[in-house]
C-alpha cells in the first residue's frame, strides 16, 4: 500500500472541494437563475472537460502553466518554483477538469427552486444572506452534496491529466491512481489490487452517501 | 394623491406593456381583473418591487417606493409588503410555524415563536405548526400563506390569485375567512383574480385590466352594471352590448330615448348624450324581463321587445336563452332564466317570446369600434362575448 499517496490523493481532493464548493454555488446559482450573453459558451466551456480526452487537456494545461508559459513565468517568479510538476499545479488542474462535476449538479439543484419561493424570500424581508443561507442552500442541497460527492471521487480516480501536468513525483504529485498504475507496470499485483481495492471501497461508500443522504434530506414532493 | 394608502402609476412599452394608474385607500380591498395576460400579476410584482417598470411611480402612505424620474426604487425587503403567491411559495423545507417565522425576523426569537403560533391559530391552524407545507391541504397551505404574509404587519398586502388552487368548496370556506380577516386589516388589499364574481363577493373597489392598461375603476357592481366603454362592457361578461341612436333628452322624466332596431326605447336619463348620435348601449341580463303568457307581468309596458328563440341551452337549474330581435342575421339579445320559468312560459326554439328592457339598467357608452378579439375562455373575464351591431 502506497500511503503517500493515498493521502496525496485524499489532500488533492480536499482541497479541490474546498475550492469548487464556493465557486460552484456562485456560478450554479448564476447559471441556474441568470440570463446573460455568452451564456450557452460559458456553459458549453464549463463542460467541455466532461468529453474532453484528459491527455488532451493536460497537454494544453501542461503548455498554459509551463514554464514557457506568461502564467508559468510569472508562478515562478512569486512562487519560487515552478507550476507545472508541483502538487499546487495539480491542484488547479483538479479544479479545472472538475467544474463540470461540481457545476452542473448545483446547477440543476438551484434550477430546482420555484423562482416564486425566492421572491418570497425576498418579500418576508430576508435579506439575501439569509435567503441563501436559509432557503436556497437547503433546497439545493441534493445537488450540491452530489456534485462534492462526484468531484471527491473523480479526483481520487482521476489518471490522464494528473500523469501530464504532475508527472509522478513520489509525496508531491504522485496521486494513488499513478501509484496503481506503477504497481501493475512493476507486476506487483497484490499491492495494485489492494490500492485498487481500497479505492473502490472509498468510492463506494462516497456514492452510496449521497444516496441516503439526498432521499432523507429531500425536500418532500410539492404538488 | 393621496398621503395615505397606495398609489400606483406604471407605464413601459415592453417586455409587458403596462399603462396602469390605480389607488388603494387603507382597509380597502381592490380587486384587479383582466383575462389572463392582461398584466394583473406583472403589476402586482412592480408593486411588491420583484419587476421594475420602466416608467412609473408606486408611493405608500407618504412614502415613495419606485419613482423613475427620482432614481428611486426601493427592494421588496423595505417596502414591507404581504404577499400571497398564486400556488403559496411556502418554504417547503420549514414547517409551518418555520415558514411564518421566517418573516418575522426582525423580533427576538421566543418572541417570533409566540407571534408566530398566533398568526396561525389566526387562520385557524392551531395544531398544525409543526407540518411541512407538503403534509397541508391546499386551503391550509393557503392559511399559512396569508399568516406568513401578515407576520411583518404589512404597509400593503398583495393577493395573487390566492384562490385559484383550491377546490370549489374549500375555495368558497376561504372566502368567508378571508373576508372576516379584512375586517382587522387596516391596510390598502389588492386582489388579482379573473374571476368577476370573486371580485364582486370580496373587493370594495375593481380595476379593469386589459392588455396591461387599466380601464375602469370603481365599485365592483357599478363596474359590472355601468361599464364606461364597450372594451370593459365585454371584459366583464357583459353579452347584450349593441348600437342605437340617441332621439332625445327629457330630463324632466328622467330619461333618455333611444332608437333600437326599430323600437323606440327608454333608458335612464344620461344626458351627455346629444339626440342624433350613435351610442354604444349595454344591458345586463338581470334587467331583461321575460312577459308571461298568460297573464301580464310586473313592467310590461317598459320597452317591450319581441322576438323568436334562437337557441335553448340547459345550463344546471338554468336556461341559456338567445332571443333574436328584428331578424336571424343580427346578433341576439341573451338572457338567463331558471329552468322552471322557462317551462312554464313554454321556451323553445323557434316560439315567439316578448321581453321588457327595463329601463334603469340600459346604459349607454361612447361608440367604439376598438373590440376585443374574441377568445375561448371559461366563465371569467371573457373578451370577444360582445357582439355590436346596430
Amino acid at each position: 500500500m502506497d500511503w503517500p499517496a493515498l493521502k496525496l490523493s485524499l489532500n488533492l481532493a480536499a482541497w479541490t472541494l474546498l475550492i469548487l464548493l464556493p465557486v460552484g454555488i456562485w456560478l450554479g446559482r448564476l447559471l441556474a437563475w441568470r440570463r446573460f450573453r455568452g451564456k450557452a459558451l460559458t456553459e458549453a466551456l464549463l463542460a467541455l472537460p466532461l468529453v474532453l480526452p484528459p491527455t488532451v487537456l493536460g497537454y494544453y494545461l501542461l503548455v498554459a502553466l509551463g514554464g514557457a508559459s506568461p502564467l508559468g513565468q510569472l508562478y515562478q517568479r512569486v512562487a519560487g518554483h515552478q507550476l507545472v510538476f508541483s502538487f499546487e499545479g495539480l491542484l488547479l488542474a483538479s479544479v479545472l477538469f472538475n467544474l463540470p462535476f461540481a457545476i452542473q449538479p448545483m446547477q440543476r439543484g438551484f434550477e430546482a427552486i420555484p423562482p416564486e419561493v425566492r421572491d418570497a424570500a425576498a418579500c418576508c424581508g430576508l435579506s439575501r444572506w439569509r435567503t441563501l443561507w436559509r432557503i436556497e442552500l437547503p433546497l439545493a442541497w441534493p445537488g450540491i452534496l452530489s456534485a462534492l460527492v462526484l468531484t471527491f471521487a473523480h479526483t481520487l480516480g482521476e489518471f490522464g491529466v494528473v500523469l501530464m501536468v504532475g508527472g509522478s513525483i513520489p509525496g508531491e504529485t504522485k496521486t494513488i491512481a499513478i501509484s496503481i498504475y506503477d504497481r501493475v507496470q512493476a507486476f506487483d499485483t497484490p499491492a495494485a489490487g489492494v490500492m485498487s481495492a481500497t479505492l473502490l471501497l472509498i468510492s463506494l461508500l462516497a456514492i452510496s452517501s449521497t444516496y441516503i443522504a439526498t432521499s432523507r434530506l429531500r425536500p418532500p414532493h410539492r404538488e | 394623491m393621496s398621503e395615505r394608502g397606495l398609489d400606483v402609476r406604471l407605464k413601459q412599452a415592453a417586455p409587458i406593456p403596462l399603462d396602469a394608474e390605480l389607488a388603494c385607500a387603507p382597509g380597502e380591498m381592490l380587486a384587479l381583473v383582466g383575462p389572463s395576460g392582461s398584466g394583473k400579476s406583472t403589476i402586482l410584482r412592480a408593486i411588491a418591487g420583484l419587476l421594475r417598470a420602466r416608467d412609473g411611480y408606486i408611493a405608500c402612505n407618504g412614502a415613495t417606493w419606485f419613482d423613475t424620474t427620482s432614481r428611486i426604487a426601493l427592494s421588496p425587503q423595505r417596502r414591507r409588503i404581504g404577499y400571497v403567491f398564486q400556488h403559496y411559495a411556502l418554504f417547503p423545507h420549514l414547517s409551518a410555524l418555520a415558514n411564518v417565522m421566517e418573516a418575522l425576523i426582525e423580533l427576538p426569537r421566543p418572541e417570533r415563536v409566540r407571534r408566530a403560533q398566533d398568526l396561525l391559530a389566526r387562520v385557524h391552524l392551531a395544531g398544525l405548526e409543526r407540518r411541512l407545507p407538503a403534509e397541508l391541504s391546499g386551503g391550509q397551505q393557503q392559511r399559512v400563506a396569508v399568516a406568513r404574509a401578515l407576520a411583518r404587519e404589512p404597509n400593503v398586502l398583495l393577493l395573487d390569485e390566492p384562490f385559484s388552487a383550491v377546490d370549489r368548496s374549500t375555495r368558497e370556506r376561504l372566502y368567508r375567512e378571508l373576508a372576516a380577516l379584512r375586517r382587522e386589516l387596516a391596510m390598502p388589499v389588492i386582489l388579482v383574480t379573473h374571476d368577476l364574481d370573486e371580485a364582486l363577493m370580496l373587493a370594495d373597489r375593481m380595476c379593469v385590466l386589459y392588455q396591461g392598461k387599466t380601464l375602469q375603476a370603481g365599485p365592483p357592481f357599478e363596474v359590472m352594471t355601468r361599464p364606461n366603454s364597450v372594451q370593459t362592457a365585454q371584459l366583464v361578461g357583459l353579452k347584450n352590448v349593441f348600437r342605437a341612436g340617441i332621439i332625445e333628452q327629457v330630463p324632466e322624466r328622467g330619461v333618455t330615448v333611444i332608437e333600437w332596431r326599430g323600437h323606440r326605447l327608454e333608458a335612464r336619463l344620461q344626458p351627455s348624450f346629444p339626440p342624433g348620435s350613435q351610442v354604444a348601449w349595454v344591458i345586463p341580463q338581470g334587467h331583461l324581463v321575460l312577459h308571461r303568457r298568460d297573464r301580464p307581468s310586473r313592467g310590461e309596458r317598459e320597452n317591450p321587445v319581441s322576438g323568436v328563440v334562437a337557441e335553448f341551452v340547459r345550463l344546471g337549474e338554468n336556461a341559456a336563452v338567445s332571443i333574436h330581435v328584428g331578424g336571424p342575421d343580427r346578433p341576439p339579445l341573451f338572457m338567463s332564466m331558471p329552468l322552471h320559468v322557462a317551462g312554464r312560459n313554454g321556451i323553445a326554439l323557434g316560439v315567439n317570446v316578448t321581453v321588457s328592457l327595463l329601463s334603469d339598467g340600459i346604459h349607454l357608452m361612447p361608440p367604439d369600434d376598438s373590440r376585443i378579439p374574441a377568445r375561448r375562455e371559461g366563465r371569467r373575464t371573457q373578451p370577444g362575448s360582445g357582439l355590436l351591431d346596430g
